[in-house]
């Protein structure tokens, strides 16, 4: 998320002034987010220059005394951004798929257990934001929402597992449908990946 | 003391070449107040565990102690008390009879057990009250969401004075809200003392789990660390 958006978002409640805006700012992103506080100022001034938030007067007072507010502009731009998916199109280089991949070319390697270590370590992972959320007792939404997007995504990557973990038993009793024939193209993904 | 303990425990069925080890020299031990969970793909033998730990099936060889009683030295009818009476089950398919209201299907173990009708009644009653159910009493379970029918069957498994819960994928079909309020319920019935197993394949339910073993063609194969505090994930900078 980007300071620019976080900020048209907490003037999109009303106008405030610069210094609320840094206590808000830090207090809404916290723990789960952290960005950076020295940007805030910094990016009022282009937010105003920009025409997408404005400020009561023109004097050069520091901007943690004046008072902004958001303009039709400032709206349009806050919608805008809210609605367009962030790109997750191209697959990212994932560090553990790669591992799990080299794992079968390597001789005398347990893929399964491999794959069993890096199970094991997701799921304590998974524990502990499980312990915060049970902790929090569902009070904080922001904090609910964020670690249940943390859950789902190590989630994601368990599966994975179970499934590779399936799929390579399969494999290794089909040998007609062998992995060799993968592996060239395995081999460039795993060579080209660093 | 545990209060569900398992030693070298295995489970063979069938003979010759149709042979097939559901479990091999399982060795498992769940103190009061904590939560288990068995993780593993279908076919590893986590379903077997649990009915072997509910004294449902007998195991081929190997020990099974439920608050230190030996399963294998008690009598068939001390086995059925102890099922009644210190063992809750949770199922997939929630298990509940369809001619009893919510009240009724959690008052039937203790009523079965011989406590009296109304003494059942209240107390099965209070089990829904401290589920959030107690609007719910005297709906039918056709007259109730899958959630609440799962939460039924939890507060039948915990009534009366149950030490050791038994669940098997008990968020079965239930959407991701549902399954949340299943696994706090099992998680306070925890900090309340009781023992808890619960099998699953979901990497979600199992992270309530205080610990989780892996169970793979019949054998643990693994298990998670003890528990770290939340300050070693918010503390650190992302």
């Amino acid at each position: 998320m980007s300071v620019r958006h976080a900020l048209l978002a907490l003037l999109s409640e009303g106008p405030k002034y610069g210094l609320r805006l840094r206590e808000e700012f830090e207090a809404g992103t916290g723990e789960v987010w952290p960005l950076n506080i020295g940007q805030v100022y910094t990016t009022l001034q282009r937010l105003e220059r920009d025409g997408l938030i404005e400020s009561d007067d023109d004097d050069e007072r520091d901007s943690p005394q004046k008072r902004f507010r958001i303009t039709a502009d400032g709206e349009d731009e806050l919608a805008a951004w809210l609605r367009t998916p962030p790109d997750m199109s191209s697959p990212p280089r994932d560090e553990l798929v790669i591992k799990v991949l080299v794992a079968l070319l390597v001789p005398g390697t347990d893929v399964h257990e491999v794959i069993q270590a890096h199970r094991r370590y997701l799921v304590e992972l998974m524990q502990q934001w499980t312990r915060i959320k049970d902790a929090d007792a569902g009070r904080d939404l922001a904090l609910g929402l964020a670690v249940d997007a943390e859950l789902f995504r190590l989630d994601a990557v368990v599966r994975w597992l179970d499934a590779a973990d399936g799929r390579i038993k399969r494999a290794a009793v089909e040998p007609q449908k062998t992995i060799r024939e993968d592996l060239p193209r395995l081999r460039v993904r795993a060579g080209t990946a660093r | 003391m545990s209060m569900l303990e398992l030693r070298r425990v295995s489970k063979l069925y069938g003979h010759g070449a149709a042979e097939v080890h559901a479990l091999r020299e399982v060795s498992l031990a769940v103190d009061p107040g904590t939560m288990v969970a068995v993780m593993g793909p279908s076919g590893s033998g986590k379903s077997t565990l649990l009915t072997i730990a509910g004294s449902l099936e007998e195991p081929t060889s190997g020990q099974v102690l439920v608050a230190g009683q030996d399963l294998a030295t008690m009598s068939r009818n001390d086995k059925a008390r102890l099922r009644r009476q210190a063992v809750g089950y949770v199922f997939q398919d929630f298990n509940l009879l369809p001619g009893l209201t919510a009240a009724e299907n959690v008052a039937l173990p203790l009523e079965l057990d011989g406590v009296g009708a109304r003494r059942a009644r209240d107390a099965g009653l209070r089990a829904l009250d401290a589920l959030g159910l107690s609007d719910r009493a005297s709906n039918y379970p056709d007259q109730l969401s899958g959630g609440e029918r799962q939460r039924v069957a939890i507060a039948r498994a915990v009534v009366g004075d149950r030490h050791l819960l038994l669940a098997d994928e008990p968020s079965g079909a239930l959407d991701s809200d549902n399954s949340e309020a299943v696994m706090r319920m099992i998680h306070a019935a925890c900090t309340q003392g009781v023992a808890a197993v619960v099998v699953t394949h979901d990497a979600q339910l199992a992270s309530w789990a205080d610990r989780v073993v892996f169970i793979r063609d019949g054998r643990i194969v693994d298990q998670t660390a003890p528990a770290l505090g939340p300050e070693s994930l918010l503390g650190q900078d992302r």
